[in-house]
């Protein structure tokens, strides 16, 4: 048995937006996870950023998404300086309901042997440094029983 | 501009400072390594420091991360009387080897006669290998720092699994890669690392950022090279023999990009090393094909982008890269490229890709350690990294 991926102690992350991000950050202190949508041409973006990159428009629909990913690619990461006893599974996931944009995470509470590319995911939040909360993502249960769906 | 020129530009002098261990360059300073390596590379090439009239950095003209060079300190310290150029190419280590491609752009717009590129690294302060778990947060690296993909390696490693996901790379190429460059190692006295490794102990060493254990990351060293980039024409009636800038170029696409620190890199993209446009755009200017370059330094921060830039510079196909190395292709003694005859910086320094300029400059001069025979052509390689990546074609002035 493996130890169980967490993430970094969670009062020690610290965030810091400005006018693109704010919002991401305020919707994942409601528990929601959002993607800005460009208003004119429906492309998704992440990280949020001033201009759609298909159209240069500046209108923005945030997007309240549903919280599935999948894994694109992860990394296990061990023996981090200060950090000897933690295991994180970092990862790059797809986001099926804002496609073409990516998010980086960390999958928590799994045995690291139980991520694999194509894992699917779903979304939780976990609060740290000044108020803000974080998403990241557990293994979905029907990627426990995939004959389920 | 072909591969037998002649070459408007080239490499005159290379200088460099012994190689240290992480804390082991101290109590010199940036400015002082960075001083030895200037001076060095222009008694390497008949000229005096005096002679400087550019300066053509990378990576913002920053040593390292956190620390800077400073055009204006140099002149100050060092007597150099008079500057009409000086410019950084812009992000990090991809710039390394396009920054000899900066400094022939000022010499050709007739900005300045004689330009010294030079890095300085000291990591007491601050290690590479966990950088990015210790800068301060920004609304950027908000979205990337929390996942506690604390370095380059750590970001890498999820490039690294994904081409091995799509190819089926093994873990042995990237030991192979590892191996070779140690072999390479063993015989230059300059080296850090001069011990044989072995497949065992690649495959007992510690994991880091899984796929990636300790021997797939570079060293933490320190030091600091300079080189020294002047018209052909000059170049002709100096010290040594005069090594062409046969090409040079630095840039990349869009779909790149950020590339580690974004992630956003479609499927084409994403398990490469950046490096395809640059080297389209290099062998176009250069007339020629990756069957025609002699030898290659490849910019070995982490082994699989080696590996990725194998597939991007043409010397094998995309995805093929992992059976290459295996096959021994990128060995000094009987490979069909030689990789990093100097060690790499991953056994012999990290300097930022600088000591691979160096290399490529000895192994045109025909004075290299590990010299491939009559090698004409060199490739060098700045860092798979955030655009601009960049390239280097080396060759005999006709």
């Amino acid at each position: 048995m493996s130890t169980l991926t967490t993430t970094l102690p969670p009062a020690g992350i610290q965030i810091t937006t400005d006018s693109a991000t704010e919002p991401f950050w305020q919707a994942a202190k409601e528990n929601r996870l959002v993607a800005p949508r460009c208003a004119d041409c429906g492309t998704f973006r992440l990280p949020p950023s001033p201009f759609c990159p298909t159209c240069q428009s500046q209108n923005v629909d945030w997007v309240t998404l549903s919280g599935r990913a999948t894994v694109y690619s992860f990394s296990i990461v061990t023996g981090v300086p200060g950090q000897p006893e933690l295991t994180l599974a970092a990862v790059v996931v797809d986001l099926p309901d804002a496609p073409g944009a990516r998010l980086v995470s960390n999958v928590i509470d799994t045995d690291p042997d139980a991520v694999r590319i194509g894992t699917p995911l779903i979304v939780d939040f976990i609060e740290i440094a000044d108020g803000w909360k974080l998403p990241v993502f557990r293994v979905a249960a029907e990627a426990a029983a995939p004959a389920g769906r | 501009m072909s591969a037998s020129g002649p070459f408007d530009t080239a490499i005159v002098g290379v200088g460099a400072t012994p190689y240290y261990r992480r804390g082991g360059s101290a109590p010199q300073t940036i400015t002082e390594l960075a001083g030895k390596a200037i001076i060095a590379a222009c008694e390497d090439a008949g000229l005096s420091v005096k002679d400087i009239d550019g300066f053509a950095y990378y990576s913002g003209a920053g040593a390292g991360y956190g620390q800077s060079m400073d055009t204006a300190t140099f002149m100050e310290t060092l007597g150099i009387p008079e500057v009409t150029f000086s410019a950084a190419l812009t992000s990090g280590g991809g710039g390394s080897a396009g920054s000899i491609g900066l400094a022939r752009a000022a010499i050709l717009a007739g900005d300045a006669t004689v330009v010294v590129t030079v890095m300085a690294l000291q990591q007491v302060k601050q290690r590479l290998g966990t950088v990015f778990g210790a800068v301060a947060p920004s609304p950027e690296n908000s979205f990337l720092q929390p996942s506690g993909l604390v370095g380059p390696g750590h970001l890498m490693s999820v490039l690294a699994r994904r081409h091995m996901h799509d190819y089926g790379t093994r873990r042995e190429a990237f030991a192979e890669i590892a191996l070779s460059s140690r072999e390479n190692a063993l015989t230059r006295p300059k080296a850090i690392m001069r011990t044989p490794l072995t497949l065992d102990d690649y495959f007992n060493a510690r994991m880091i950022a899984d796929p990636l254990c300790l021997f797939d990351f570079c060293l933490e060293t320190e030091g600091a090279v300079a080189v020294l980039t002047t018209s052909a024409e000059r170049a002709r009636d100096l010290r040594r023999t005069p090594v062409g800038v046969v090409a040079a170029a630095h840039g990349g696409v869009r779909e790149w990009g950020r590339a580690f620190a974004w992630y956003g890199m479609p499927d084409e993209y994403f398990a490469s090393s950046g490096h395809a446009p640059i080297a389209r755009r290099l062998y176009d200017r250069a007339g020629i094909t990756p069957d025609d370059i002699d030898v290659a330094l490849i910019y070995d921060h982490f082994t699989p982008m080696v590996l990725m830039q194998l597939e991007d510079y043409g010397f094998c196909k995309k995805g093929e890269g992992g059976p290459f190395v295996e096959s021994g292709a990128i060995r000094y003694k009987g490979g069909s490229i030689p990789v990093n005859p100097h060690g790499g910086q991953l056994s012999e320094a990290y300097v930022i890709g600088m000591t691979h300029i160096v290399e490529g400059v000895e192994q045109i001069r025909g004075t290299a350690v590990n010299q491939v025979p009559d090698a004409k052509l060199a490739l060098v390689t700045g860092g798979p990294a955030a655009l601009p990546v960049s390239g280097l074609i080396l060759g005999r002035m006709a």
